[in-house]
């Protein structure tokens, strides 16, 4: 059985970016697949990434990652406009942020119109 | 801010020509073929290798340094910098995937403990370089999260970055695609092992390090 936690980007917001990290991290680790509304910054990205391979051990072995970013997969300039200018009021909220451990998540495939979690069988 | 500041003052220094002595990274996924492609760089310009290649992942898991390269352009142009050929940045590194390409357990466990140093020292250099060459594997998914959040990380910083789409020498290889899924980004197809469109790659660094 997959268990996938919903974590509501109010239950970050206020979080410092370790703070954020550490939270999402702890819940990856129990093995439940994090799904964040909205995303973390750029430089959280990496900090996660980074902090994710400060703490591979014998249990854990990493995660996988995916971040839906609404304006990247604007298809005309319309859509950039309207992204861009509800990203100027909302920000991080906008989007979607998969985080799942790798023990469980095998890959996550991205491409503008899917988004395919391949778990791994047990 | 820190790196606000530091971006100002790499502005202010660069007004008055090409940068010099610049921190040039390689930066990607692992086993897209940076390490190629620094040997390549090297090979064409010092006349010696940079570092070992191998089809095993995380085979460089050390940040490698070359200091003082210089490369010509064919009007006498020169630009003289550092080579930084960085590990492979991984989101997860299982000691077991390396055992199913034969290596003993030891071996493959040492190998994922210094795998995962590498991937945070790498991490640790996106404070230092200046100008970056993201690789990535051209026969590959190229919207993988870890290549996404590479580039936004360098675009936060105000690196200039160029794509590299290596691997061109492959079938399965679409260049193509790479760009479709950065099409802000300038991405150029190359293939570091044969030397394909390298001499290219060496007129866009004259570009990027202006």
């Amino acid at each position: 059985m997959v268990t996938i936690q919903f974590v509501p980007y109010t239950e970050i917001e206020n979080l410092s970016g370790l703070g954020r990290i550490r939270k999402l991290l702890n819940i990856a680790k129990t093995n439940k697949i994090v799904l964040l509304q909205g995303r973390l910054r750029k430089e959280e990205e990496t900090e996660l990434i980074k902090t994710t391979m400060e703490e591979i051990d014998k249990k854990f072995k990493g995660i996988e990652l995916a971040v839906i970013n609404p304006s990247q997969t604007a298809k005309d300039e319309i859509q950039k406009f309207k992204y861009g200018f509800l990203n100027m009021f909302f920000g991080d909220t906008q989007g979607m942020t998969i985080i799942g451990p790798s023990s469980i998540v095998k890959s996550i495939k991205k491409d503008p119109n899917k988004i395919e979690l391949l778990t791994k069988g047990r | 801010m820190l790196n606000k500041i530091k971006q100002f003052f790499k502005g202010f220094l660069t007004m008055w020509g090409p940068r010099q002595n610049f921190k040039l990274g390689l930066y990607g996924p692992p086993n897209s073929g940076k390490t190629t492609l620094a040997n390549k760089i090297c090979i064409d310009w010092l006349g010696e290798e940079m570092g070992k290649v191998s089809p095993v992942p995380h085979e460089t898991r050390e940040v490698n340094i070359k200091e003082k390269v210089t490369i010509k352009a064919k009007d006498g142009r020169e630009l003289i910098f550092n080579l930084v050929d960085t590990p492979g940045i991984a989101t997860k590194i299982d000691y077991e995937d390396f055992m199913k390409t034969g290596m003993p357990a030891t071996k493959a466990k040492k190998r994922a403990r210094e795998a995962t140093k590498g991937v945070i020292e790498s991490i640790k250099w996106l404070d230092e370089v200046d100008t970056v060459l993201v690789v990535l594997d051209g026969t590959q998914d190229p919207y993988s999260q870890v290549n996404v959040t590479i580039i936004g990380n360098l675009a936060a910083r105000n690196i200039p970055v160029l794509i590299v789409a290596n691997k061109a020498d492959l079938k399965k290889y679409k260049v193509k695609k790479v760009q479709s899924a950065f099409p802000q980004y300038e991405v150029l197809g190359i293939s570091a092992k044969y030397g394909k469109n390298i001499d290219k790659l060496y007129e866009k660094l004259f570009e990027l390090a202006k």
